[in-house]
């Protein structure tokens, strides 16, 4: 009952913004437009629905469909007891979303590594650079057509 | 050039702390920026130990890409494996049997205990109190001995799988799981006596590094750091999984979220997993266990199987002690499409034999439907939870992991932010950062 009105809410208040709402294996599933992300992060997280945590963000690539990239985000809701996925598709060509770093804190983390392993440029992060690469790094190790062996030493191999 | 280097004062002074710091617990690295011994900005940088994790498991099949979360927190590598076998069980919708949910509890539990023994005593000996390192090793050992009993290693275990557990109990587990108990009630009673009211550790811990509920949720910190804030969050009462909803225990809290609490709350932890574990202990004893019929040496077994199919089991090497057929319907699930065929049946039968084949074979063995999902354990640190995108295929198409401690060493630069060089290590202690895990 309750999650059906937190997914009715959201479509009637951004309909513009979420694409698709669904149920999927007990969890809420939104599929929105990327320009709307700041602006429905701002709804959820604050009262009555108070999704105060950011459990989780990451991305996938879906190398060959179009939009490449998905970006999907895991919210928390401790009164609610309930969890959120939100997910938003993004053009190669045009890689950005806007920053969640104003609302939650972990995000600055979480989003240099999608920065790092994706190549995701977040709008308004402070200090987007590599968390787990070192800084001389070329490519993003996660995208499909990274292979999987590939080697880049940073200090080349001795002879 | 990094952040900090760039915008220092002239007048300070930058120190690296760590990579290679003894009290770094692994490979981290802290570039402080000092005004004598205050610590004015701070940078965290981690990465050293980067494998690769997620990339290399969406390459392997869901089968053979357990072995790789044994390496994620290696404190405790039974939760990693119940987190990601629950997550496929979730997608595949898999019945898993009573009394394997109780073995995966009690693991689990073991798990939870040696997971905070570990960072207590780096904690306590990093401030000074090597006794207490040694004891909570003492009691970290009888914990493994357990583990080592039933999953036949003591970090790398691989053993609960998907579909249930890999072997049965051993005859002996009962005894040696109550000495277990009795030793780590001892032993957490001494640290009550050695540390609680021990001024130098309170004078290390108390009123340090305070985190406010807010700043909490705000990070994403989970489990016991987040509990010691006083805010009540904890996956098995949360989202009850296996048995927890049946099993008595309480959720300790802080109140102050500082040092202490943290410790206090481990500590608290603790107690109420070793109740966990007597009760499931108990009921498991209730649960059918598969008993072994009268079982052939393997060159007799073959030999007598040439013309007919053999009744009873095969003996098989100590290695797979408790994996015989007999046992399965205790310890995993029905659906054999999920589970590796017994290996009685693969030595001395044709079908047992393709079986085996087709589950390990190429575009075979475990295929979950097209989708993704989301699921989490309690771990040792928080929430472990585990994305997977599936594309159909027998190799996850995406793996992620959301690893608890990543949250959590995220907020070490606004913790330490203000403090004491000295403080940072009983702060980082207590945090509990496991590269592994960390890094991936």
């Amino acid at each position: 009952m309750e999650e059906k009105k937190t997914l009715d809410l959201l479509k009637q208040t951004f309909p513009a913004v979420v694409k698709e709402a669904s149920t999927n294996l007990g969890d809420d599933v939104v599929i929105i437009d990327r320009e709307g992300l700041l602006g429905l992060a701002n709804f959820l997280i604050n009262k009555p629905h108070e999704y105060t945590m950011l459990l989780d963000l990451t991305c996938v690539d879906f190398l060959g469909q179009k939009p490449r990239f998905e970006m999907v985000y895991h919210l928390f809701s401790l009164p609610q007891n309930k969890r959120l996925r939100i997910k938003a598709r993004l053009e190669e060509n045009d890689l950005r979303i806007a920053s969640l770093t104003s609302l939650w804190k972990n995000a600055d983390w979480l989003e240099r590594e999608v920065f790092d392993m994706f190549g995701v440029n977040f709008e308004g992060h402070p200090d987007l650079r590599r968390i787990f690469m070192y800084d001389c790094f070329e490519g993003h190790p996660l995208r499909k057509d990274y292979p999987l062996r590939k080697r880049q030493p940073c200090i080349k191999f001795r002879e | 050039m990094t952040r900090i280097q760039k915008e220092a004062r002239p007048d300070t002074m930058l120190l690296n702390m760590g990579p290679s710091h003894p009290a770094m617990h692994g490979t981290i690295r802290i570039m402080l920026e000092l005004d004598g011994e205050r610590i004015l900005n701070s940078e965290v940088e981690v990465g050293y130990l980067h494998r690769g994790f997620e990339k290399t498991c969406e390459n392997r099949t869901y089968f053979n890409l357990l072995i790789y979360t044994d390496r994620l927190n290696y404190v405790s590598p039974l939760i990693n494996n119940l987190g990601y076998a629950m997550t496929i069980e979730k997608m595949l919708g898999v019945e898993v049997p009573e009394r394997a949910q109780y073995i995966r509890v009690i693991m689990s539990e073991l798990s939870r205990i040696s997971d905070h023994l570990t960072c207590l005593a780096a904690m306590a000996m990093e401030s000074g109190a090597f006794t207490v390192f040694l004891y909570k090793m003492k009691a970290r050992e009888f914990i493994w001995d357990v583990i080592e009993q039933t999953t036949g290693a003591r970090m790398t275990t691989s053993y609960i799988r998907i579909g249930g557990v890999r072997a049965d109990l051993h005859a002996d587990f009962d005894t040696v799981l109550k000495t277990a108990i009795v030793e780590t009630r001892k032993v957490l009673k001494d640290i009550h006596g050695l540390l609680d009211k021990n001024k130098i550790f309170l004078n290390r811990t108390r009123d340090i590094a305070v985190m406010t509920p807010e700043d909490a949720l705000a990070f994403g910190w989970t489990g016991p750091c987040l509990r010691s804030t006083g805010v009540y969050y904890d996956v098995r009462k949360a989202h009850p999984y296996l048995t927890y909803d049946r099993l008595n225990f309480e959720v300790p809290l802080g109140e102050r979220g500082d040092n202490f609490d943290r410790y206090m709350v481990r500590m608290k932890e603790m107690d109420q997993s070793l109740r966990i574990i007597e009760q499931a202990a108990q009921r498991l004893q209730k649960t059918p266990a598969g008993v072994l019929a009268q079982a052939f040496e393997p060159a007799e077994a073959i030999k007598a199987s040439r013309l007919k199919r053999i009744k009873g089991g095969v003996n098989l090497s100590p290695n797979l002690e408790g994996s015989e057929r007999d046992k399965y319907p205790g310890i995993l699930s029905a659906d054999k499409s999920y589970v590796i065929p017994p290996k009685d049946d693969t030595y001395t039968t044709m079908e047992g034999l393709i079986s085996h084949f087709k589950f390990f074979m190429k575009g075979n063995g475990i295929r979950p439907p097209r989708g993704e999902v989301y699921f989490s354990v309690e771990g040792g640190n928080g929430e472990l939870g585990y994305y997977i995108v599936s594309d159909g295929s027998d190799r996850p198409f995406r793996l992620h992991l959301r690893a608890p401690c990543f949250h959590i060493v995220a907020a070490l630069e606004q913790l330490i932010r203000g403090r004491y060089v000295a403080d940072v290590i009983p702060t980082f202690g207590s945090m509990n950062m496991i590269g592994g895990e960390l890094d991936r």
